[in-house]
């Protein structure tokens, strides 16, 4: 190489500099993708991001039921493109107490003419509601399977908290329905999308 | 302040031509091919960004079609970032580092030779994604998903040129680093090193910190698209909300890489046309530091709006003012060095106080928009623009301009046509400022931005502004004009140029030699 300098730093200095700098950039590289399940690990530690619950039944004591408010919960839902499906909730609102498991039932039909693998991801609003509203049952746990023209009824068991907040009188409960063909086998979705909005535009 | 022995060596043998540039391990010829890639890159990314207003000049769809308009508006953002301001810096810093501590070259001028030559090949790759079928990349240069795992050949296109560019910022960046702490003249300690080498060193290490979370980022977009992950996608089990955090871990010290250096280059420049010392200069290393150090806890500042719970939004509202007071150290600094100096005007100087003035409006918009409430009002409007342009074309572009007048002399041995320089500042702040000012207005009157038509009430804003963006794009056509008359020709530069200015570099003769500090400089 022409115009060599001469290297005034001792070059071994030079190397070893050189050697850490390098391992800086693969290690933030590999920060790079460690944020992903980091956020999901502080989300979960913290409640944050709308993730809903998953409760176990048995730890739910009629005793715990406020019988001094009524919460209103509504169901929307909606299929995201790429995914043939008709997908409503069966009732449009209910009055539930604080602390009582209730159920609700949404309907899914696959208008295709083939066997189509489908996720749900759910999403409360609001916000702050996410941390209280429980499922001790959901289709949402696992992939759904619907045949040719096959229509299913989708439970959904829940418990809104006593430790709701007061000033929260309506909770909504939504559900955007992907298809999953191309990841069919993969674990399910551990974290909530972040609504219909952002989830209408997955292709 | 120094002393410097120079020894100068031109009798060496060179290839000519082509090959000399092909080929070379100077810093100096390193550094004026930056500057000229950067130079190029500005005019181009300027032609687009004059699309963008011709359309916005009136309200309807006139002279391209909104697929096109959003192609211009994310290659403008992504030339400018990626193509001129970055590439521009490490210009100066090829150039102007290694004389600034009293070193031979860079300390590894191979690998400087190779980061260079990186660049046009990522930008020929970058730019020929317009031409593909479907279009180049229309998602805006943050690229979110899901929309930039939808696109076309465009978007992959795109991420190999930001691969490129990021592993040619890397090197620079470890360059750097290694001549600061390596090749230092005798003497010469870290704390008295000129404010422009600490601006870079930090910029250097954010540089080496988040590059690679971009290469990241970008790595996931391409196996999303093409292998089946879903880091991205819900029906996988992504989050399209990861990608914004991910990229705005990068995006956000990638706001303080692009305007670090010109605050070094503004902190060389007033004290030499105010004739003293710059006030503060341990105070101004150490803002500099704190401003890099919070850079990497305020990202999420960008997504406000994602419906992020409220203690999340209050800790980003504050680490994010919390920034304002590092950098109002640095403002005071600048005003106090000017406080009762012995202050001329030419063109350098120019550049300088108005990047105090103009970055400081934007610094103050960006507070505005660092309230989270008041947020949710100017997210994605047309004060978010305002806002971004101030910091970076006040900020950063301008400051490259008055750093080029400074130094000019220096690098070609000729003076610059003074008064045409002062032509081309004034037409420029005052271009910039008729440009961008009146979108403030129409952001906090509800324009959104990226939207190629809007309603009928923003019009008279919008006329003023593209007609403001005319007169600035034209008057870089001066700045080209005045930069080749003194490569060419001018009244001869004295070694030293300005009146008794401080720094190793004005201890050599202008132009200065190809070869300088072969040995070092005695450093007092």
């Amino acid at each position: 190489m022409i115009d060599e300098p001469t290297v005034r730093g001792d070059s071994r200095a030079n190397r070893r500099l050189i050697a850490r700098l390098v391992l800086l950039v693969f290690a933030m590289f590999g920060f790079g993708f460690a944020l992903v399940p980091l956020y999901d690990v502080f989300c979960e530690i913290t409640g944050l991001n709308g993730k809903t619950g998953i409760a176990d039944a048995r730890s739910i004591r009629a005793a715990d039921v406020d019988t001094s408010r009524m919460v209103t919960v509504e169901f929307t839902g909606n299929t995201a493109n790429g995914l043939p499906w008709e997908f409503r909730p069966q009732v449009s609102s209910m009055q539930v107490r604080p602390g009582e498991v209730a159920a609700a039932v949404y309907i899914a039909r696959n208008t295709a003419g083939r066997p189509i693998v489908g996720r749900a991801i759910p999403s409360v609003t609001p916000g702050k509601a996410a941390a209280h509203f429980k499922k001790t049952e959901c289709f949402c746990f696992t992939e759904q399977t619907l045949q040719a023209g096959e229509t299913k009824a989708m439970p959904v068991r829940f418990v809104v908290e006593h430790d709701l907040p007061r000033d929260i009188r309506t909770v909504t409960l939504s559900y955007a329905f992907f298809n999953a063909e191309a990841y069919a086998g993969t674990p399910p979705a551990g974290r909530s999308a972040t609504g219909p909005d952002t989830a209408k535009n997955t292709n | 302040m120094a002393t410097a022995e120079v020894a100068s060596h031109e009798g060496h043998h060179h290839p000519t031509g082509i090959m000399r540039w092909l080929t070379t391990t100077n810093h100096k010829d390193i550094g004026t091919l930056y500057l000229c890639f950067s130079l190029t890159m500005f005019l181009i990314g300027g032609f687009m960004a004059l699309v963008v207003r011709a359309e916005l000049f009136q309200p309807g769809l006139q002279i391209v079609d909104p697929h096109f308009f959003n192609q211009m508006t994310t290659m403008h953002a992504l030339i400018m970032v990626f193509g001129a301001i970055m590439p521009g810096f490490v210009g100066f810093a090829n150039w102007m580092i290694p004389m600034m501590v009293g070193a031979p070259d860079m300390a590894l001028p191979r690998l400087n030779n190779w980061s260079f030559w990186i660049l046009p090949f990522a930008f020929t790759m970058l730019l020929s994604s317009l031409f593909v079928p479907g279009g180049g990349p229309a998602a805006g240069w943050t690229l979110y998903a899901p929309l930039t795992i939808q696109g076309g050949m465009s978007v992959d296109m795109t991420i190999f040129a930001i691969h490129m560019m990021g592993i040619s910022s890397i090197l620079g960046a470890i360059n750097i680093i290694v001549t600061i702490f390596n090749m230092r003249a005798p003497g010469m300690s870290l704390m008295k090193m000129p404010l422009f080498v600490w601006t870079w060193l930090i910029t250097a290490f954010l540089l080496i910190a988040v590059m690679p979370v971009l290469a990241g980022a970008v790595t996931m977009l391409l196996t999303d698209r093409h292998f089946g992950t879903a880091f991205f996608d819900p029906a996988g089990g992504g989050d399209p909300v990861m990608f914004q955090h991910i990229f705005w871990f990068f995006g956000h010290p990638e706001v303080y890489i692009m305007i670090l250096p010109a605050f070094g280059i503004i902190s060389e420049i007033i004290p030499t046309f105010s004739r003293k010392p710059l006030f503060g200069y341990t105070t101004m290393v150490l803002a500099t530091a704190c401003i890099a150090f919070l850079s990497f806890v305020v990202w999420a500042h960008h997504m406000f709006t994602v419906g992020m719970p409220l203690a999340g939004e209050l800790f980003f509202m504050y680490s994010t003012m919390l920034i304002a007071v590092p950098t109002g150290v640095k403002v005071f600094n600048w005003v106090s060095t000017m406080w009762r100096g012995a202050l001329t005007f030419e063109t350098p100087m120019l550049f300088a106080v108005a990047v105090v003035f103009l970055f400081t409006i934007g610094g103050f918009s960006g507070l505005m928009l660092a309230i989270t409430p008041a947020d949710f009002q100017y997210h994605d409007t047309y004060f978010v623009v305002a806002h971004f342009h101030y910091v970076l074309f006040s900020g950063a572009a301008m400051a490259m301009m008055g750093g080029a007048y400074y130094w000019l002399p220096k690098w070609t041995g000729h003076m610059y046509d003074e008064k045409l320089g002062k032509i081309h500042f004034w037409l420029t702040t005052i271009f910039f400022n008729v440009t961008f000012f009146p979108q403030h207005f129409l952001g906090l009157a509800g324009m959104p931005r990226r939207i190629p038509d809007y309603a009928l009430q923003f019009t008279e804003f919008n006329v003023i502004s593209s007609l403001g963006a005319f007169g600035l794009g034209l008057s870089q056509l001066l700045f080209v004009y005045i930069i080749v008359k003194c490569v060419r020709s001018g009244v001869r530069a004295t070694d030293e140029v300005w009146e008794r200015p401080r720094g190793l570099e004005w201890t050599v003769p202008s132009p200065a030699p190809y070869h300088t500090f072969e040995t070092p400089p005695k450093v007092i």
